[in-house]
């Protein structure tokens, strides 16, 4: 659950949520989520983040964060993508 | 890094341990224990470094009692229990989320706290009922949706908090004296928002070393190395080896939001008892969107399944192999306790890695 995966912000959309910051749409090496920019207020597209449950925490540089990918990938076996449980809340 | 490279490390390892006796190094994090395993750094090290798993699951520290909360509020005919996908399989007295589900419990798994924000948002004859659990990684996730519920004006949104804070439990683990433990590999993402200083007062006040690592294979080993150092030298610093995601301050704006709509109060973890200031409550202006006190709620007595040892399993005081129910009643697939259930709980990252190289020391 603790667990937070770096991923490239594809796109922003400004303000969408307000308390919940900017809305980013994140590649995860193929598969693609939203997330919060709301902890990460500099971060802009194009930009490597780590994200936790729907939040970016921390913008990483592409060398660490495609480093860390490698090692998640390693360390946790599957593919590290957030895993997305099927789930009947998602928008659309 | 190459084999030589993490060789070395190794060998420094060795060295420095050879002289002295057995170390118990305490991993807080499930996705260190995890990553220790399947990256073959357990194996790697010395029987004198021993590497034992602390309570830095959010999951297998939640108490039954709030399962059994979370169970009572999907069984009401007008209420969502929102949650990420790890509770829904913990046992509660009368079974687990999923469980209930037979009996008409209505139970919405999201990847995220907006979705859960988002089900209310779209469902608005219902009420929605957030798990509000993880340490400080995933709280200001739930502090973010309260403030957008807010905003919104969401009056069908609540949350059942379980947000935990690892530091007091660190205290109280050291304090009891219980456990043997001569350094903290400390977790890399709840470091990245509480930022490697929240270290400083253990590393000081109990004279422990603390090393924050990520999840690569050199990267833990050469934590490991540097609390090894630290300990021969009798020394307790904080350091970090994880300094592309975690700062020494952590991240401000997670923090801040955290602060703004929560307190910390006391909370009671698994098998550890009330821990003060260990858990967050909302703040008096947020209070409302308490579900504890919006449906009349208050906590139950805790039942242990008869046999489990997830409290002591969490408080390194002992192993999954050491429960009579491990591999045995209780697998990943049929889970009796907490610790069994996440791919990261001890139990279960023992049950898929562990036992056939648990006898030697250093592997444990
Ligand atoms: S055991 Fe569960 S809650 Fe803990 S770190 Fe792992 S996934 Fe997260
Ligand atoms: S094996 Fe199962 S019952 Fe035993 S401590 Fe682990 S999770 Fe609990």
């Amino acid at each position: 659950m603790c667990l937070a995966v770096p991923g490239r912000i594809l796109a922003v959309r400004e303000g969408a949520e307000s308390a919940i910051g900017r809305i980013a749409t994140i590649d995860f090496q193929g598969s693609r989520v939203e997330a919060s920019l709301a902890m990460t207020p500099d971060a802009a597209e194009g930009d490597w983040v780590l994200v936790h449950a729907g939040f970016a925490l921390t913008v990483l540089d592409e060398e660490e964060a495609l480093e860390t990918y490698a090692s998640l990938r390693i360390a946790l076996g599957d593919d590290p993508a957030p895993e997305e449980p099927a789930n009947d809340t998602r928008e659309p | 890094m190459d084999k030589e490279g993490i060789r070395g490390i190794v060998d420094e390892i060795a060295a420095l341990a050879s002289g002295s006796d057995r170390m118990n190094l305490m991993e807080v994090c499930g996705t260190h224990t995890v990553s220790l395993f399947r990256t073959g750094a357990k194996s790697l090290l010395p029987e004198t470094v021993r590497l034992v798993s602390g309570p830095g699951c959010p999951v297998c520290v939640t108490s039954q009692a709030y399962i059994d909360l979370a169970g009572e509020l999907a069984l009401r005919p007008d209420t969502t229990v929102c949650t990420y996908g790890d509770m829904v399989r913990v046992p509660g007295r009368r079974g687990s989320l999923e469980a209930l589900r037979a009996e008409g419990a209505k139970v919405a798994v999201v990847y995220s706290a907006r979705d859960a924000l988002a089900y209310a948002r779209r469902n608005p004859e219902r009420h929605a009922v957030f798990l509000a659990v993880g340490f400080e990684t995933t709280t200001p996730a739930t502090a973010a949706t309260v403030l957008e519920a807010e905003n919104e004006g969401l009056k069908n949104f609540y949350i059942l908090g379980g947000h935990k804070r690892i530091i007091p439990a660190m205290h109280t683990l050291l304090s009891a004296g219980e456990v043997p433990i001569d350094g903290f590999l400390c977790p890399g993402h709840v470091s990245v928002v509480i930022g490697a200083g929240a270290y400083e007062p253990i590393a000081s006040h109990y004279r422990k070393p603390c090393v924050v690592a990520g999840f690569e294979l050199e990267g833990m080993l050469r934590a490991i190395l540097l609390l090894v150092r630290q300990a021969v030298r009798y020394e307790a610093r904080v350091e970090n080896t994880y300094g592309a995601a975690v700062t020494v301050e952590g991240n401000r704006a997670a923090r801040e939001l955290t602060e703004r709509v929560f307190e910390p109060s006391d909370a009671v973890w698994r098998a550890m008892g009330r821990i003060p200031e260990s858990g967050l409550d909302l703040r008096p202006a947020y209070r409302r969107y308490d579900a504890m006190d919006r449906f009349g709620l208050s906590f139950g007595s805790e039942v242990t399944p008869h046999g489990c040892l997830c409290g002591e399993v969490i408080q390194g005081k002992a192993l999954p192999t050491e429960c009579a129910l491990f591999r045995k009643k209780c697998t990943p697939r049929e889970p009796v306790g907490p610790c069994m259930v996440s791919m990261e709980g001890t139990c279960a990252a023992w049950y898929k890695y562990g036992p056939a190289r648990a006898e030697g020391g250093g592997n444990r």
